[in-house]
């Protein structure tokens, strides 16, 4: 299978502090990669590098045969990254959230409503301030507005985190439906029973490194 | 593969989104409008001569807005930074030149909104008389004003945006940056006021000084902005 996802002797920092320490990770097309360690192991700097987010000082990256370190902001419009944070305007109602993120892209009506149905925030929910959602209900929020912009790959941290039993079956197959869809996926998890039967291949971070 | 839009289209949806946040949550109506009209009624107590009040007009109303428009730049970013938002902007591939421009005309009209509101409280508290022709002026300088106190309102609103302390830092990098509009625009309603004996028609060279301003800055933001996010 093709490489999407190529890191190499890869170092970033964040601010004074290194966040990878050569760290290398390859990355097939349809696959489900986890990525386990302990807290400041490097998960969420290697999501952010793959994303475009963080830059490479030192190694090389391709993501979607896209240079890292020389063409950082092209990768962006065909990544998703769902981080900690939900990445939602609070004072907007749930379906206007979702409708700015769609504006984004050329995404459909149809793509919008499905979207909504399938995160569980269309009909009463969507005219809610997001703001008054609670934790669980604005994750549901974010994967929509993540689902309606059709990324090739889904960079993924904790995106377990706050959700209900129904809102984590439901999560983990619409991730298995964008896998079946052509995306790959690259999620960083605690919750390694789930997590683990949900990927295709578990790879261990430590140290700001791959092991 | 998800498909970026054209870039009138984000300068429309950032435009339209942030405006929709003010229209939510009435910040500007309920509590930035307040604030303004509170220091104009200040202005007017420390003062207390409503022969020194209508010569300083003019100034008084355009301090009123650049205090009003620190709170309004803050709060324009501070929605960005809240849960995430500006980092979802940028993985999302938006051109960060048409995110500029966007946030740009939500600040514009915010402001503007506010400046007619601080121009009526002038007429109405400092007992401020125009011609058609000096409220015409008037307009035009609000309008160039407004323009140039968005362009620079955002880039100095994304500089600090990052940056710890950002709430005191803003004012200090902000504010003598737009000290030419201060001085323009005075000068200029002063023009459309007649303070002090002014004529109308020595208030254009004024609106032309303030339109330079409004270019160098939408140039400047819509080039530098994305970089000075992305640090």
């Amino acid at each position: 299978m093709d490489s999407v996802i190529e890191l190499n002797d890869v170092v970033a920092v964040l601010g004074q502090f290194p966040a990878l320490a050569g760290a290398n990770l390859q990355v097939s097309q349809g696959e489900i990669v986890l990525l386990q360690g302990p807290n400041g192991a490097g998960k969420t700097s290697i999501l952010r590098v793959c994303a475009g987010l963080l830059p490479i000082e030192r190694g090389s990256g391709r993501v979607l045969g896209i240079d890292l370190v020389a063409q950082r902001d092209e990768v962006r419009s065909r990544v998703g990254l769902l981080g900690h944070s939900n990445g939602l305007y609070l004072d907007l109602t749930v379906e206007q959230n979702v409708r700015f993120w769609a504006s984004m892209v050329n995404a459909t009506e149809e793509e919008i409503v499905r979207a909504m149905s399938l995160m569980r925030i269309d009909g009463r929910l969507s005219s809610v301030k997001t703001a008054r959602l609670s934790a669980g209900q604005r994750r549901r929020c974010a994967l929509a507005s993540l689902i309606v912009r059709r990324a090739e790959i889904w960079l993924l941290d904790e995106p377990h985190a706050g959700l209900d039993a129904q809102g984590r079956d439901e999560l983990d197959s619409v991730l298995r439906n964008a896998v079946s869809a052509g995306a790959t996926i690259v999620l960083a998890s605690h919750e390694m029973e789930r997590a683990s039967a949900l990927a295709t291949r578990v790879v261990t971070v430590d140290g700001g490194g791959v092991q | 593969m998800s498909s970026v839009k054209s870039r009138r289209t984000i300068v429309v949806a950032v435009a339209r989104k942030d405006l929709s946040i003010e229209w939510n949550s009435r910040i500007l109506t309920n509590q930035v409008a307040p604030f303004a009209a509170i220091v104009m009624v200040m202005f007017a107590f420390a003062l207390d001569n409503e022969g020194i009040l209508q010569r300083v007009a003019p100034g008084l109303m355009w301090l009123a807005t650049l205090f009003s428009m620190l709170i309004v730049v803050q709060r324009s970013f501070t929605v960005e930074s809240a849960d995430g938002a500006l980092d979802a902007l940028r993985v999302a591939g938006v051109d960060t030149g048409a995110i500029f421009v966007g946030k740009s005309l939500a600040l514009m009209v915010q402001l503007f909104v506010l400046e007619v509101l601080l121009l009526a409280t002038a007429v109405v508290l400092y007992g401020v008389e125009m011609t058609a022709v000096g409220l015409l002026e008037a307009f035009v300088t609000m309008v160039v004003a407004t323009a140039g106190l968005g362009c620079v309102g955002t880039l100095y609103g994304g500089l600090a945006a990052g940056a710890k302390g950002r709430e005191t830092l803003l004012p200090l990098l902000l504010l003598p940056v737009v000290a030419p509009v201060l001085i323009g625009a005075t000068r200029a309603t002063e023009a459309a006021f007649g303070s002090g004996g002014t004529a109308v028609s020595e208030g254009w060279p004024w609106i032309g000084l303030l339109a330079v301003f409004a270019v160098i800055f939408a140039v400047a933001g819509t080039v530098a902005f994305g970089p000075l996010v992305d640090e």
